[in-house]
């Protein structure tokens, strides 16, 4: 999880998201971030994130992105 | 014909029900959109104003095209200006260019605060159902000539103040009809427009929509990082002609997209505004063999684009693409620091003469006449032409390459960014005694450097509130003291490969 919060402070920096719950929707991420995000993550925890993953549900609070990479690590 | 209103009304009278613009939401007609765009239009002629600006503050929607063109319909010309930019911003954009008027949505006319103060405001829906003037309307299209303003668009400027590039109806004119005949447009093409109404790029999709009868799908931002559901769109409006950012083709690469959904009625892949590396678009390529793809090459200044190639051979990974050769009725000119011609493969730099050259730029007679000059190459008759601060040279196929900007100013997802606007916006947050801005290309980074008593993260917000998203640093890094060169400048070179030297600190 703090390796997830150090890519994510990397992609937005200034934004406490061990608090926010709303990323997709409070457009703290948009179209780009996410795009950077899932690009790092995929390095980083050298999991394969699929264009199948890559639903708003999966991208709303630090947590739910943390259960998409732990899914694709299965 | 003189005017943009007119070959919208000709497109009109032969598709009157067919769709123009459509996002997720909404669509209009031909018929729809001429008589919103009437009514928007005789709506604003109550204020008896005549070429100046009217700001158009709504989101990427069909409605959003009805008040662009409702504004050419009243003589004036408009600024689009995005929902989501910072105030600061359209606070800058207001003072350079004065308009009369703003057209918004209901619900984000209270967004813009003191900024409407003195100016009418018209909430687009009801403007939209005003009673059309019709002998009012043709006496603004009488009067008007086609070298009268039809858009200003703004790219960042470098003191601070942003620009606003003028163009007219003649321009637009001129510049689509190369876009038309150059990739065969007309009323079966379907258009996924991916970039903004205040971007140039947008000029070619929506102005050749308008005058041949194709429909364009406004794709919502949001579809890029999810992209399924983008191809999903694309493939229910048998979208068949993109012109995108190559920021927005790779995201489609990077993610191997076509794996699991492939848009199914795609034949053009245009593309402009930053380079589009080879690696991707050898992805597309071999997913797509049989598309037309073609690099497209040009400033806000020449409406959008002066040279293109269309890809015509493999490339591979490292290779540049090249920008190819004039459009038709536009002429380029590389030429070197004593304003004589460069010799074939003599890097130097890229000036562009004819009809797509704009007017200039807005209530700004210097940077006007430090780009917009008499052709260095002849001095027999007056001739303005654009000096777009590219350096470019010929290859050996006789074909242009892009070789980098002259100065400072760098392209990063197709917007222009003038470091030093950035550099403006973080000068201005208390705390901040000095500040350099570095691109680094390798990571596709803006680095913010800077020194003073502020923390890193209050100088970030207090450039947030001041610039757009997409000029934002990636990085702010707090330094001791700048380092300066023999001239006594900041140290840019060095601190661009330096840089992370201070990171580890």
């Amino acid at each position: 999880m703090e390796e997830l919060l150090k890519i994510l402070n990397e992609v937005k920096p200034g934004v406490d998201f061990t608090k926010e719950k709303d990323l997709i929707g409070s457009g703290i991420l948009d179209s780009l971030s996410i795009i950077q995000l899932v690009t790092k993550i995929s390095d980083e925890f050298d999991v394969e994130i699929t264009p199948l993953d890559l639903v708003p549900e999966n991208f709303e609070s630090a947590e739910t992105i943390y259960e998409m990479i732990q899914n694709a690590e299965d | 014909m003189k005017s943009i209103t007119e070959f919208l009304e000709q497109t009109a009278n032969t598709f009157p029900d067919k769709t123009a613009f459509r996002d997720d939401q909404t669509a209009l007609t031909y018929r729809e959109l001429v008589q919103r765009a009437k009514s928007i239009g005789s709506a604003l002629l109550s204020s008896q104003k005549r070429k100046t600006a009217v700001a158009i503050y709504l989101n990427k929607t069909p409605m959003c095209a009805a008040a662009m063109m409702g504004v050419a319909y009243s003589g004036n010309f408009y600024v689009v200006v995005d929902p989501k930019m910072p105030l600061e911003r359209i606070r800058n954009i207001f003072s350079v260019v004065q308009p009369f008027a703003v057209i918004a949505e209901e619900q984000l006319l209270p967004q813009l605060g003191e900024l409407t103060d003195g100016l009418e405001t018209f909430v687009c829906e009801q403007a939209a159902r005003t009673e059309i003037d019709d002998a009012g309307l043709l006496a603004v299209h009488h009067a008007m000539t086609d070298t009268d303003p039809l858009y200003c668009l703004f790219t960042s400027g470098s003191t601070g103040v942003p620009k606003g590039t003028v163009v007219s109806h003649r321009n637009v004119i001129s510049y689509t009809d190369w876009v038309i005949s150059t990739f065969s447009i007309d009323d079966k093409t379907v258009f996924g427009s991916q970039t903004p109404f205040y971007f140039s790029m947008s000029v070619t999709d929506f102005f050749s929509t308008i005058r041949t009868g194709a429909e364009m799908v406004i794709l919502p931002k949001s579809y890029f990082s999810f992209p399924i559901r983008l191809i999903e769109m694309m493939n229910r409006y048998q979208v068949n002609t993109i012109y995108w950012v190559p920021s927005a083709l790779c995201i489609v690469a990077n993610l191997r997209l076509f794996k699991y959904a492939r848009p199914e009625y795609l034949q053009k892949v245009l593309f402009a505004g930053e380079v589009m590396p080879v690696r991707q678009l050898n992805y597309w390529r071999e997913a797509f063999p049989d598309l037309l793809y073609a690099n497209l090459f040009g400033p806000t200044e020449t409406t959008d684009i002066c040279t293109y190639y269309v890809v015509n051979r493999t490339f591979t990974d490292g290779e540049s693409l090249p920008i190819g050769n004039a459009c038709d009725n536009c002429d380029v000119l590389v030429v070197d620091e004593d304003g004589k011609e460069c010799a074939p493969g003599e890097e130097g730099e890229l000036y562009v003469r004819g009809s797509f050259v704009a007017m200039g730029y807005y209530r700004n007679p210097e940077k006007t006449a430090e780009v917009f000059v008499q052709n260095p190459l002849q001095s027999a008759y007056p001739e303005t032409v654009y000096r777009t601060g590219d350096i470019v040279r010929y290859n050996e196929a006789g074909e242009l390459i892009y070789c980098g900007r002259k100065d400072f100013q760098i392209k990063r997802m197709g917007y222009r960014i003038e470091l030093g606007e950035i550099e403006n916006g973080a000068a201005a947050v208390e705390g901040v005694l000095m500040n350099a801005c570095i691109y680094d290309p390798a990571n596709d980074k803006i680095v913010m450097i800077y020194e003073g008593k502020a923390a890193p993260d209050e100088v970030l917000s207090g450039v947030k509130k001041r610039v757009p998203d997409y000029m934002v640093p990636n990085q702010v890094l707090k330094i001791g003291s700048m380092p300066y060169n023999g001239n006594g400048k900041i140290d840019r070179v060095w601190l661009k490969t330096h840089y992370t030297e201070l990171e580890a600190k």
